[in-house]
């Protein structure tokens, strides 16, 4: 069983690219990667890609070159990116290939995402009842967790105010203008409690990781960054997931929660180990209620810790330092990996204006979407 | 085989008291998920036969016990609030049959419902004022109109309505 390192990073810029398709963005990030690794397309064994919107990626071979690598497709809703990357990781561990490539792209419609349900009842009265918009759970789950745990109005628009602020500081985020707290809570209620700059948007964007064996790693980079483990987790009997018609009277704590502990196990380290962490959010309230959920504070803690700016970068653990998904858009195919190169960029130092201090050894991401999926992955330097 | 059991069970479930997909110029989104009838709206969905578990809408297969012996089951039609929140922009139309309009929709309450013994059902809400909506509070199966078709019915969805605003506006 060999290690995992990633030694070349790509993205394409996220946002709004006229003209440019989600593949056309991929092949960039691909182009950037292998630039970044110091090898070529040649070099390159294996390939996983995702894109929900965009087209079959291993299509985009076409653009890259035809050398006959095995390139196999993942869809996996929101977790399209770190499913690529759990299928690279474990292609490399299991010893069947040195090194390969994971891929991710998209290019969304603007509005919400309302899912076609596959429905036997012969037509589609779930979205035609004007239900099945993934922003009406999101308002739904926070709204019931703010009165469970005590979370104000005030610390939602901490969240957004802190993406927005950190995206300023990243030139490849979509939004990079910094907004108050005021403007966020006072703008258009969408889904209650959530305001529209309290969303994240669906949008454009592409990022591409080269991963090898950890034992040739030095051939390619001085900076190795080590995929300590990836896990993808699917959700269990009565837990509170999006776009559910109905729900189970008992409860469960849901798929992050599940990812999470596995990962943590597997990594050996626990969540005091990890010196930041890129944690869904969708929404502001699904950063604050992932904090919880994947183990770095208790249950309503989040209200005292924003509050103090813990999460900041400057803070004592900073949390989506590029901006987060609502700096940054929501390319379903790329954003699992947004979150792991943006890891990458901070556990090598090279983050720039928003780089954490003191060195972090140990980063996190982490992944939330329909139909109830989470991913997780710890990185080390 | 399998299959013709699941679907033999299925068919077996489907009961003499089904009610109506019109009534009193209404019409149902969906027979297969809301009856109409003089005993007012009834959700339809199953209950699994092996360990009780209801799901909505109907299924062929159990998610809590993974079984697949599943028959037709009547929804309870009141229920106390547990999470909700206010729809404040125009769904996308298609799939949406009601109002997309901006200038023209309403805002419109979501939430689950929970149905005791059975399962909590995600629905739309007539009250749309957040400052009304309270966790726990009872509400009760309706329909609601989304627009108008072809023959002149109200194409109508369910949704639950709050108990105490009805008996209020009864007693004024």
């Amino acid at each position: 069983m060999s290690d995992v390192a990633i030694v070349g990073i790509g993205m394409h810029e996220f946002g709004r690219h006229e003209g440019v398709s989600g593949m056309e963005q991929g092949a960039i990030a691909v182009r950037r990667a292998l630039a970044d690794a110091g090898v070529k397309w040649q070099d390159i064994q294996f390939a996983f890609g995702g894109s929900r919107a965009s087209g079959d990626p291993d299509r985009m071979v076409s653009m890259l070159g035809l050398t006959g690598l095995q390139f196999i497709n993942v869809s996996n809703g929101c977790a399209t990116g770190g499913s690529a990357l759990f299928s690279a990781f474990n292609t490399i561990k299991s010893g069947a290939f040195d090194i390969g490539i994971a891929i991710g792209f998209d290019k969304h419609d603007r509005g919400a995402f309302t899912p076609r349900i596959e429905s036997s009842q012969g037509s589609d009265w779930y979205g035609g009842s004007g239900l099945a918009l993934t922003t009406q759970f999101f308002g739904m789950k926070i709204n019931h967790y703010m009165q469970q745990h005590g979370i104000s109005h005030r610390t939602l628009a901490r969240v957004a105010a802190k993406a927005f602020r950190n995206g300023s500081l990243n030139p490849m985020a979509w939004r990079r203008k910094p907004l108050s707290e005021d403007e966020i809570l006072q703008a258009q209620m969408l889904s209650y409690p959530l305001t529209q700059f309290m969303f994240c948007n669906p949008g454009e964007g592409a990022v591409a990781l080269v991963l090898c064996r950890a034992d040739q790693a030095h051939k390619y980079t001085k900076k190795p960054v080590f995929l300590l483990t990836s896990v993808v987790r699917s959700r269990r009997f009565g837990s509170f997931e999006v776009t559910a018609p109905h729900l189970a009277l008992e409860h469960n704590a849901g798929p992050t929660v599940d990812a999470s502990k596995a990962a943590f196990e597997l990594a050996g380290v626990g969540p005091k180990d990890i010196d930041l962490a890129q944690l869904q959010d969708t929404e502001s309230g699904a950063e604050i209620m992932h904090m919880a959920e994947n183990g770095f504070c208790e249950h309503g803690e989040q209200e005292k810790l924003l509050a103090e700016g813990a999460t900041e970068i400057g803070g004592r653990f900073p949390v989506n330092t590029d901006g987060g998904c609502l700096a940054n858009g929501e390319p379903i195919g790329a954003s699992g990996l947004r979150q792991v190169y943006e890891n990458v960029l901070q556990l090598r130092g090279d983050a720039g204006a928003r780089q954490v201090p003191n060195d972090p050894k140990l980063a996190y991401t982490h992944v939330y979407g329909a139909p109830g999926i989470s991913g997780v992955t710890i990185l080390s330097r | 085989v399998l299959a013709l059991a699941a679907d033999g069970v299925i068919q077996g479930g489907i009961d003499s008291s089904r009610g109506q997909t019109h009534f009193m110029g209404q019409k149902s989104i969906s027979e297969q998920i809301l009856e109409l009838g003089t005993n007012g709206p009834r959700l339809i969905g199953s209950r699994c036969r092996n360990c009780g578990n209801h799901v909505f809408p109907a299924s062929t297969g159990c998610p809590r016990c993974a079984g697949f012996d599943m028959e037709r089951a009547t929804l309870g039609t009141e229920g106390e609030l547990w999470a909700w929140t206010v729809q404040g922009f125009p769904p996308k139309s298609p799939p949406y049959l009601g109002e997309s309009d901006p200038k023209k929709f309403q805002p419109y309450g979501v939430g689950y419902i929970t149905l005791p013994g059975q399962c909590k059902v995600e629905a739309r809400l007539t009250e749309a004022d957040s400052k009304r909506l309270r966790e726990g509070m009872r509400m009760r199966l309706t329909t609601v109109p989304l627009r108008r078709d072809a023959e002149g019915n109200d194409l109508v969805t369910f949704a639950f309505e709050p108990v105490e605003s009805r008996q209020q506006e009864v007693s004024r």
